[in-house]
């Protein structure tokens, strides 16, 4: 099962804290190579499982294998794999040279090696000025980046990474997913992340999965992730969305005849519904466009828009009560319908998304 | 800021001020003043002298003091550090070891000493070591101020110890120490400020401990504290006031230090 270009493998991991599951058999496979990032709402168990694999917490049942290897007997300093602490955790009393040779050192690198790696590491990072400061000294994104190269310098097989960028202002945070994303390509080992932030999750990584309540609800790329969600709670958390309560009347070949409020009929991939009943499609805001009110899949009441700058957002109301939103381009061809207007919305059929209950 | 009640408009607040502060150092300057008396009456100021310093040290009652000041100091070397190593691990086992059973009774524990009156404790230790056919020397006067430095040591101890988040020694743990190493290389540095501050007050409260020396000491063996005493027990003269005024001189230096150290402590902290 340990193909080789497994990173890390978690399999089936329970993690209790008395009464309260934590993670709830929780299954991944980590490639090499790749920026897995794990994204859910807090108390969802990322960073438990996190913890887990750096062997902070230890695991109630399952298995968790680095290249094949079991790890769940291990301590953490036996684990060849490093962390990025959310607050960094710079040791206050070194300098950045020593907080960065430590691992090394401890790792029994000779002294000489160590301070040609410390030095390159901090060149990757571009501290190399600050190697003499204290922790204390230095700017919260230069912190971030003193723990980046701290935990790459003793070349971990993976690395860990718990919510970096959370202590940072937004417009750093921006750059600096450029700047990690850059460092994990250039290092090419395994970067798992965790994140409670989409949109960070969605320009960073090669694959993201997506958690809730100690499971895993799905793992995919951010296309997929965003455009084929698996269910409501991915298709709710990831982006914005429309979730419409639709009949399924019928599913055959792969496509599904669907009602929708206000009763007009809609075709549309069937997705995973494989049975007529009661359903939920999920309509991107942006996938959705304004048309003459007979032609449309839903007729709809304009109630309002929003000016985005790059889009402008109307706020709809469907006959059954239900608000929509929807996202139009900021074009001069584009035309705005006036509020108290009844149009019809016209759905892309392939953007669409059919989800079970 | 602004909502803080002025204490300044309370009726009576000066007054009451000043009388408490009066009555707290007024005996302490007079000590202060007259043990540069040039008489030898403890009432009447005969001028300015250093006559009773010379005494002191080289005066008829020098040996005596001068042997009881190196007892005072060997205790209080070697109890307020044993008290401070015992008071460390102690803090350490207490801030880290999660839901550590009886952990409110083992707190109970190590500051019981601060609460239960002193005389108690000397009756008792007194009571022990005869039981226990101790004889009473400088050992039971090391042992008895070893065990109540404890808590002083503990308290700035612990108290720094649970500023240290534990993700440093996780971090120490991660980048491959162990759990030997995290502690030495890691904790251990963080703790130092509040360590050196424990040290330095249990040294102090050692070295002015009267009761329970005097419970505990064995005939013939005597501490500053208790040789003062005894010299005063045959009137007072002013070099029992120089005496005092030195040592006076050594704790207010000692708790300045062991108060600078600890807030040296807290600022690098803030600088983080």
């Amino acid at each position: 099962m340990a193909s080789p270009e497994i990173a890390v493998s978690v399999d089936q991991v329970v993690k209790r804290y008395g009464n309260v599951t934590a993670l709830n058999g929780v299954s991944l496979d980590i490639r090499e190579n790749e920026f897995f990032t794990l994204l859910g709402p807090s108390g969802c168990g990322k960073t438990t499982l996190l913890r887990a694999i750096a062997g902070f917490e230890d695991v109630t049942e399952g298995h968790i294998r680095l290249k094949g290897q079991d790890l769940v007997d291990q301590p953490p300093f036996k684990r060849p794999v490093n962390t990025v602490f959310q607050q960094y955790a710079l040791f206050p009393h070194m300098s950045v040279t020593e907080n960065v040779l430590f691992g090394l050192l401890r790792k029994s690198w000779s002294r000489q090696d160590a301070e040609r790696r410390a030095q390159d590491v901090l060149e990757l990072v571009q501290l190399s000025d600050f190697a003499d400061r204290k922790p204390g000294q230095l700017s919260g994104g230069q912190q971030q980046r003193v723990a980046l190269a701290r935990a790459l310098a003793p070349r971990p097989e993976v690395l860990l990474l718990d919510e970096p960028l959370s202590a940072l202002d937004l417009k750093l945070r921006q750059a600096v997913r450029m700047e990690l994303k850059a460092i994990q390509r250039e290092t090419g080992i395994a970067f798992i992340f965790v994140t409670h932030d989409q949109e960070e999750a969605l320009t960073m990584s090669d694959r993201i999965a997506v958690m809730s309540a100690g499971h895993v609800q799905q793992v995919g790329t951010p296309k997929e992730i965003y455009e084929t969600p698996v269910n409501r709670f991915v298709a709710d958390f990831i982006g914005e969305t429309n979730l419409l309560d639709v009949q399924v009347l019928s599913v055959t070949g792969g496509l599904a005849q669907v009602l929708m409020p206000g009763n007009r009929n809609f075709k549309c991939p069937a997705a995973a519904v494989v049975n007529a009943g009661p359903g939920h499609l999920s309509v991107r805001p942006e996938r959705i466009s304004v048309c003459a009110e007979a032609a449309g899949d839903l007729s709809a009441t304009v109630i309002d828009h929003t000016y985005l700058g790059t889009d402008i957002q109307l706020h709809v109301k469907l006959v059954d009560g239900e608000a929509m939103s929807v996202r139009l381009q900021n074009a001069e061809t584009t035309l705005m319908p006036e509020t108290g207007v009844v149009v019809g919305l016209s759905l892309e059929a392939g953007a669409a998304r059919l989800l079970a209950d | 800021m602004a909502g803080k009640t002025d204490l300044r408009r309370f009726p009576g607040f000066l007054a009451v001020t000043t009388l408490c502060l009066f009555v707290l150092y007024a005996p302490l300057i007079v000590v202060a003043v007259y043990s540069f008396n040039a008489s030898t009456s403890i009432t009447n100021w005969g001028g300015m002298s250093l006559m009773w310093y010379v005494d002191v040290f080289t005066g008829p009652e020098a040996p005596k003091f001068q042997k009881a000041a190196l007892n005072s100091m060997i205790i209080a070397v070697c109890a307020s550090v044993i008290a401070t190593i015992v008071a460390t691990l102690a803090a350490v086992a207490m801030t880290r070891a999660g839901r550590l059973r009886g952990k409110i009774f083992s707190f109970a524990l190590i500051n019981l000493p601060l609460m239960v009156p002193e005389v108690v404790t000397a009756v008792a230790s007194l009571v022990f070591f005869s039981a226990i056919g101790f004889t009473t020397g400088l050992t039971t006067i090391l042992i008895a101020h070893t065990v109540f430095c404890i808590p002083f040591a503990y308290l700035p101890i612990s108290a720094r110890m649970q500023s240290i988040p534990d993700m440093y020694e996780q971090a120490a743990m991660d980048l491959y120490a162990s759990p030997r190493e995290a502690f030495r290389l890691v904790l251990l540095p963080l703790m130092t400020p509040g360590i050196l501050s424990g040290f330095l007050l249990a040294f102090i409260i050692s070295l002015d401990d009267f009761l329970i020396t005097n419970f505990v000491k064995g005939a013939g063996v005597e501490t500053l504290p208790t040789a003062i005493f005894g010299s005063v027990k045959q009137g007072i003269k002013p070099n029992i006031m120089a005496i005092s005024t030195l040592m006076l001189v050594v704790s207010v230096a000692f708790v300045s230090l062991s108060w600078l150290v600890g807030r040296m402590g807290q600022d690098k902290k803030k600088n983080n």
